[in-house]
């Protein structure tokens, strides 16, 4: 068996432990949950060892140290190591905090991310690096960057949660801004989903998944009445989510899991997170970008996009010391900044152009 | 304290302002904000390529105007603008006011030295503890001290009329990891401003065998090196079957008053540094027609192991050494390939696979001829036994290296060492503090535990559990 076959299976674990999730938080019966960690836990394991396999592949293959072979070279390798990173991170805070129910948010984000390599038909083949990323602080780089994102995504999940348990009012901006946020991602995975089950091809670049797959299916049809029935269901979801967010609220309530729970779990994982994307992401980054092009700092989108998220989470760690910004105005900091890592991530390669190399792959 | 705000001066109230959070937080938007736009709109680039982006954008008809007057705002260039570079100043300006106006309070904070408290004091912690124990309170008095030792603390001890207190500390400097953070900042734009002014970023293509003094910036302005740098070769090595490049190499010589001081090979993540100047192997490329003219190393190794390296050009003839068999070169593609008829053609003008053709000939009468490719040394051997090399065609590729100066980049790279120590000071070390005190009443021994931290109080609360367990075991070997 080779690693993709164990991806497959990891893939298909978490999305039977996203869907197990949400129907325990639904129905609360102790064992569902049982069943919903186990299969979390199998999926990791699965992935790890795919990790491990291909890890071994792509040394095979590259004739060059072990370490240069670490398998986060392009957006399909390093999207896994994320998925893996916040598993193994929302693990650890089931086990320490005896509470399952942050599954059912976490999850979807690992499920997002391997629809996304699903339905993108990103490149799976084990490709030889390319001269400048045959460097020590790239693997460092790359690794920290994602063991960042995956603590920024556990925080973006629990500051979404901790909104929903504290908003009162329907009419409330902070409400509002919940169920907005809650329902443009819920769209985006299901729309990304029917590109999927519509196209079923793979597709060779990024730029040609822009132009003519992405969102095909729905809100970019070419059958116009396609087109606006999709953009009339995404508007009437989002509706729906706002009309019956309280119901998330109660269930979220049920389960015993305080706000200040919630916000001290923010928090630490922004405060873990932090550091780790300062040095691993900006100062690695700067580092290598130094002895490969002799710059460590040239402006160029990736680079700026790093900064701009950086901010955010300053943003973030200050605002919570300025009178009046504890709670809710720092929590939709948290879910903002989590949207500038997306960006960071995938935008800058798809939507802007950028010297660095996943752009071009 | 009312009249005092009244008489708040300007200087009183700007000073205020910079040492605000709430800026701080005004100019973190700002930046973030601005630097979005300048990540859609591409820094500068040729007019049109933006104006094509905003017309798709905005419309055809609104694009110029828009462009105007993002244009004469500075954000083609927007890193550099006054405006940016201003709000990065006011950022720093902000930093500096800022911690000034609270270093001291925390210096204070960080000199106070922990002393002992009344037990209702510690009854009022955030994190206590409280065990009765039967026994002597004399008894425990060496307990306390061992059991503070083993969760890493030094205690001091006082007596008093509630009883014996032993008080300790830890960590007190970690209350300026934050201030370390932001000194760290200033640090590195101190660093990047040195090498803006100081510095110099410059480029230069160097064929192989040329030697140059000067480096080239943005349209054509030459930079004196203050040495000569010579390429003597460049190769690229390709990952098998592929024309994927693995590693590219230039071989360089440094020349400083017409003589050689330094020789070495630099490939992309490994530069050459002399005298405070950077080169960094950055790409490569076809000397413009030079192709026909390069020079051929070859090495011939007879049947009965004559071995011989000889230089030649298209056209050129040689003798294998200790032979009869002479070899003519007769043509030459840097990108050989062969198309399903058999026959040999050029597939790009890059030296992706080079190919030499050569006709042999036995005491003046044809034998043979072919191709000999420089990446497949298995047609380097000749139908008759013999062997041709193919080394390299010199001569008709250049190196393209970036060449910097940047007096600066040390600092910024001890600002980032900074920034990291001071952010594993701020987030993973807390200032801890913890008291115990052991009084007697009746027969009976109290020990009250009071502790506090200023972060991760979770993990200093198990250690103040262990450090109860330690204590309610008792007295070991029952003294
Ligand atoms: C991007 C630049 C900056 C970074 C990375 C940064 C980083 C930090 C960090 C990590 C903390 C600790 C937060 C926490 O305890 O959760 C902090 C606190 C603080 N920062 Fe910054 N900071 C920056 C810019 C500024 C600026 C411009 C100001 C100017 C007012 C400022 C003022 C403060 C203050 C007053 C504190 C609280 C100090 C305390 O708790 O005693 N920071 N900063």
């Amino acid at each position: 068996m080779d690693s993709s076959t164990f991806f497959g299976l990891s893939t298909v674990a978490y999305i039977l432990a996203m869907v197990t999730y949400i129907i325990y938080l639904a129905f609360k019966k102790e064992s569902l949950g049982i069943v919903a960690t186990a299969l979390t836990v199998a999926g990791f394991v699965s992935q790890t060892l795919a990790f491990g396999l291909r890890w071994k592949e792509f040394y095979d293959i590259g004739q060059m140290g072990i370490l240069r072979a670490v398998p986060l070279t392009n957006l399909y390798e390093s999207l896994i190591f994320f998925v893996w990173c916040l598993i193994l991170a929302y693990l650890i805070i089931e086990f320490k905090y005896k509470n399952r129910s942050f599954g059912a948010f976490v999850t979807p984000v690992a499920g997002l991310a391997l629809a996304f390599i699903d339905i993108s038909g990103m490149s799976t083949n084990i490709q030889p690096l390319v001269p400048a990323l045959q460097s020590n602080w790239l693997l460092a780089h790359v690794m920290m960057s994602f063991i960042a994102y995956a603590m920024f995504a556990i925080s973006f999940s629990t500051g979404l949660m901790y909104l929903i348990v504290r908003t009162e009012n329907r009419n409330e901006p902070a409400y509002i801004f919940w169920t907005v946020m809650l329902s443009i991602f819920i769209i985006t995975l299901s729309a990304m989903g029917l590109d999927y089950f519509t196209f079923r091809v793979a597709i060779q670049s990024q730029e040609e998944l822009i132009k003519s797959y992405l969102f095909k299916a729905s809100f970019m049809s070419s059958s116009s009445s396609v087109a606006v029935l999709s953009w009339g269901i995404a508007a009437a979801f989002t509706f729906f989510i706002w009309r019956f967010g309280g119901t998330l609220k109660k269930i979220i309530a049920g389960f015993n899991i305080s706000h200040e729970m919630l916000d001290e779990i923010t928090y630490k994982s922004i405060a873990i997170g932090f550091p780790i994307f300062t040095l691993g992401g900006l100062i690695f980054g700067a580092i290598w970008a130094d002895q490969a092009w002799g710059k460590y700092w040239t402006w160029d989108p990736k680079e700026t996009w790093s900064l701009i998220t950086w901010f955010f989470y300053a943003f973030y760690l200050h605002s919570r010391l300025m009178r009046g910004w504890k709670g809710k105005k720092v929590a939709i900091v948290a879910v903002l900044g989590f949207m500038a890592v997306i960006f960071t991530y995938l935008g800058v390669n798809l939507l802007l152009s950028g010297l660095h190399s996943y752009g071009a792959q | 304290m009312e009249k005092e705000k009244e008489k708040k001066t300007i200087t009183d109230k700007v000073w205020d302002l910079f040492a605000s959070v709430k800026l701080a937080i005004i100019i973190f938007s700002l930046i973030a904000l601005t630097s979005i736009v300048g990540t859609i709109v591409e820094q500068q680039a040729e007019p049109e390529r933006n104006l094509k982006l905003l017309a798709k954008m905005f419309g055809e008809s609104s694009a110029p105007t828009i462009y105007s007057v993002l244009d004469s705002l500075g954000f083609m260039n927007m890193y550099h603008s006054w405006w940016f570079v201003g709000l990065l100043l006011l950022f720093a300006a902000n930093l500096i006011i800022c911690s000034f106006d609270r270093l001291p309070r925390v210096l204070k904070m960080v000199n106070e030295k922990v002393r002992p408290l009344p037990p209702e004091h510690l009854e009022k912690m955030s994190i206590k503890k409280a065990v009765s124990l039967k026994g002597k309170a004399s008894q425990f008095r060496e307990l306390g001290v061992s059991a503070l030792n083993d969760i890493g603390f030094k205690p001091l001890e006082s007596s008093g009329e509630q009883g014996t207190q032993f008080y300790a500390e830890k960590g007190n400097f970690t209350r300026l990891g934050v201030y370390i953070t932001h000194l760290s900042i200033l640090i590195i734009l101190a660093g990047a401003i040195i090498g803006i002014f100081f510095g110099f970023n410059a480029f230069l293509n160097l064929p192989e065998g040329e030697t140059s003094s000067v480096a080239f910036q943005d349209r054509g302005v030459e930079v004196p090196l203050g040495f000569a740098l010579r390429c003597d070769n460049f190769e690229v090595d390709y990952y098998p079957n592929s024309d994927m490049p693995k590693a590219y190499r230039s071989w360089l010589t440094v020349i400083k008053n017409g003589r050689e001081v330094m020789k070495k090979s630099i490939v992309v993540n490994d530069p050459l540094v002399y005298e405070g100047i950077t080169f960094y192997q950055a790409s490569y490329g076809p000397v413009p027609n030079a192709m026909g003219n390069g020079i051929f190393i070859l090495k011939l190794i007879s049947k009965n192991g004559n071995s011989e390296q000889v230089q030649a050009k298209l056209g050129d003839s040689f003798a294998i050494p200790g032979t009869s068999v002479r070899g003519k070169i007769v043509d030459f593609s840097p990108a050989l390939s062969i198309d399903p008829s058999g026959r040999a053609f050029t597939y790009a003008d890059q030296l992706v696979n080079p190919a030499v053709a050569i006709e042999f000939s036995d005491s003046g009468e044809k034998k043979f001829s072919g191709w000999l490719l420089k990446r497949y040394p298995k047609t380097w051997d000749l139908p008759d036994g013999n062997r041709v090399e193919f080394m390299d065609y010199w001569g008709v590729e250049y190196t393209g290296m970036q060449v910097r100066k940047d007096p600066g980049v040390w600092i910024v790279y001890l600002g980032c060492f900074i920034m990291a120590a001071g952010l594993y000071i701020t987030f993973f070390m807390s200032h801890k503090r913890v008291w115990v005190n052991i009084s007697e009443d009746k027969n009976e021994v109290k020990v009250l535990i009071g502790a506090s931290a200023n972060r991760n109080r979770a993990a200093f609360e198990h250690k103040i559990e262990k450090l109860a367990g330690l204590l309610s075991a008792g007295p070991k070997g029952g003294k």
